[in-house]
């Protein structure tokens, strides 16, 4: 159940995708974002589902995995096409007693839908191919301009990577908690809104007892470390671009470029 | 009430790419008032196999009989398996949540549907029965020392009046008295309480002391199943497996070996304190 989610989850394989320097993949996010939202034509999104595809063949990871990410919008996809649908105005197709549907509607809809399905599942190739350490790191990098302008960039990374590192771990506990609850007999799928709200409280407390000591032991042992933010702080294993990552951009380049090439001519 | 475990299989995550085989095809069968050992090395899945036990988990193949009937059956009433078969989670941080000790004891049997006097009634004598302090009852369960939070955890299971009471490493992180402390009460509801108990550990000399039915795990597997006795007489075995016999087993090996004619299959130290003495004919 409450494992299903895998936003934000990596997965462990080996494939040029992962291998690729983390400021690559953002930049690559970055830029599938753009082209999804720059496609207008049919023949755009027909391009853009190919490279989509190709980049998961590529990544190893499998299609199943990433389409069960999608289980979790499902929702706001269902909401969003339906306003698309219903409230465009337009040529009239179907009318059912207020509700009309619009050629136009039906038209805005399906597109609406594909990009917030291609939306997720771009940004969960990024984040099954990239440790949250490696995620923060490109960050931190990438952002670097912003110390400039007294941006505590390496603070804010530190605590992205804290929050990622934690998703799992309180994932499990509350998992254990739910268990360790339903034990005594608790009930969470029975009742009304109110009666269920409820019967959150004895799952949250302790999941709140807990974070707030897991945070405490991990303060006192990174300053047991010596840890005190940024200054002079080196890295270990520092970012540098190989040859991989040059012909990433270059790949990159080349796909945003046909995208706006069809949406001129075609579009 | 016997509890019939009839092949079961259990894999997680399956279809993920993490799929992990927990449990392969495990019988066994927990008849009333027993006080049985469940022992393994970690990821052994001895603790996906207790969740089993009151339907947390269901198994990916064959099912579990509770007093004959079918726990996996449509209409079978989940919220009674767990009230008579309590298990109590290794970490009490993970129930606790009330503010304070009386309300949280309180919280399994007002799941149950009580009245308000039965509840308490129940609170009150599950706290008695794992002897917790009186002057602590109305005190916020956070603040107390492991091994209390541990007895309030049991006396929140015990309140449901369980008929089998299943504990997951109800010693870890504890010093050796509050250990005994927690093993001894646990002693006490089987012995007084006639409640069959499931004790799940990886220390031998904690079980040893105890059980009389030893149940091992190893990597899904029920291994060995006997009697104290019978089990630690697989001492090299069990060592292949990542676990051991207790200490005085294999001193009593070695006495053995050197030459005094003591019983090997003592497994406690009191046991093993006879039978030295007698080969040294001082008894």
């Amino acid at each position: 159940m409450i494992r299903d989610i895998t936003i934000g989850q990596y997965y462990q394989t080996e494939s040029p995708i992962h291998g690729l320097d983390p400021r690559v993949k953002l930049m690559g996010t970055l830029v599938f974002i753009i082209s999804l939202f720059a496609g207008k034509s049919i023949w755009a999104y027909l391009f853009i589902t190919v490279f989509l595809l190709i980049i998961i063949k590529i990544s190893k990871v499998p299609l199943k995995f990433i389409v069960k990410g999608l289980k979790a919008i499902l929702i706001i996809i269902i909401i969003s096409a339906a306003f698309n649908l219903f409230l465009t105005d337009g040529e009239v197709v179907v009318q059912v007693w207020e509700l009309t549907i619009t050629k136009e509607g039906i038209y805005q809809a399906v597109f609406m839908v594909v990009r917030l399905i291609y939306l997720i599942m771009g940004s969960s190739i990024m984040t099954l191919t990239t440790t949250p350490n490696h995620l923060t790191d490109g960050l931190e990098k990438s952002m670097g301009f912003l110390k400039k302008i007294k941006v505590p960039v390496h603070e804010i990374s530190m605590m992205m990577s804290i929050a990622l590192r934690f998703i799992p771990i309180l994932i499990d506990e509350t998992d254990k908690i739910m268990k360790a609850q339903m034990a005594r007999g608790a009930d969470f799928e029975h009742g009304n809104l109110f009666k269920r709200a409820k019967t959150m409280i004895p799952i949250l407390v302790p999941l709140f007892v807990s974070a707030f000591r897991r945070a405490n032991e991990l303060a006192m042992a990174m300053e047991a470390r010596c840890y005190h933010g940024s200054q002079g702080r080196t890295k270990m294993k520092p970012l540098t671009y190989c040859k991989n990552d040059y012909f990433g951009y270059l790949i990159l380049a080349v796909y945003l470029i046909v995208v706006i090439v069809i949406n001129i001519f075609v579009g | 009430m016997p509890i019939i475990i009839d092949k079961i299989d259990y894999t997680y995550e399956i279809g993920t790419g993490f799929e992990k085989h927990a449990i392969r095809n495990l019988s066994c069968v927990i008849k009333d008032g027993e006080f049985i050992g469940l022992i393994g090395h970690t990821g052994s899945g001895k603790s996906t196999l207790i969740q089993h036990l009151n339907g947390l988990v269901k198994a990916t193949k064959g099912t579990i009989y509770y007093n004959g009937q079918d726990i996996y059956d449509k209409d079978y009433n989940m919220n009674i398996l767990r009230s008579k078969v309590g298990l109590v989670f290794q970490y009490p941080e993970h129930q606790l949540f009330e503010t304070d000790i009386f309300k949280d004891v309180c919280f399994g049997p007002k799941n149950l549907g009580l009245s308000r006097k039965d509840v308490e009634l129940r609170a009150f004598e599950a706290l008695r029965l794992v002897g917790l302090d009186e002057n602590l009852y109305y005190q916020s369960p956070f603040d107390l020392s492991g091994g209390q939070k541990r007895r309030v955890a049991i006396a929140g299971v015990l309140a449901m009046k369980p008929e089998v009471l299943i504990l997951d490493e109800p010693t870890a992180g504890l010093d050796p008295k509050g250990r005994d402390e927690i093993l001894n009460c646990v002693k006490k509801l089987h012995d007084e309480m006639g409640i069959t108990v499931l004790l799940v550990s990886h220390s031998m000399e904690d079980v040893a002391n105890y059980v009389s039915r030893i149940m091992v795990m190893n990597d899904g597997v029920l291994t060995y199943d006997g009697t104290p006795r019978e089990v630690f007489a697989h001492y090299k075995e069990l060592e292949n497996i990542g676990l051991s016999a207790p200490q005085v087993t294999y001193i009593m090996q070695d006495l053995k070996q050197a030459g005094l004619d003591v019983d090997t299959t003592a497994i406690t130290i009191e046991e093993a304190k006879n039978s030295i003495l007698k080969a040294l004919g001082k008894i």
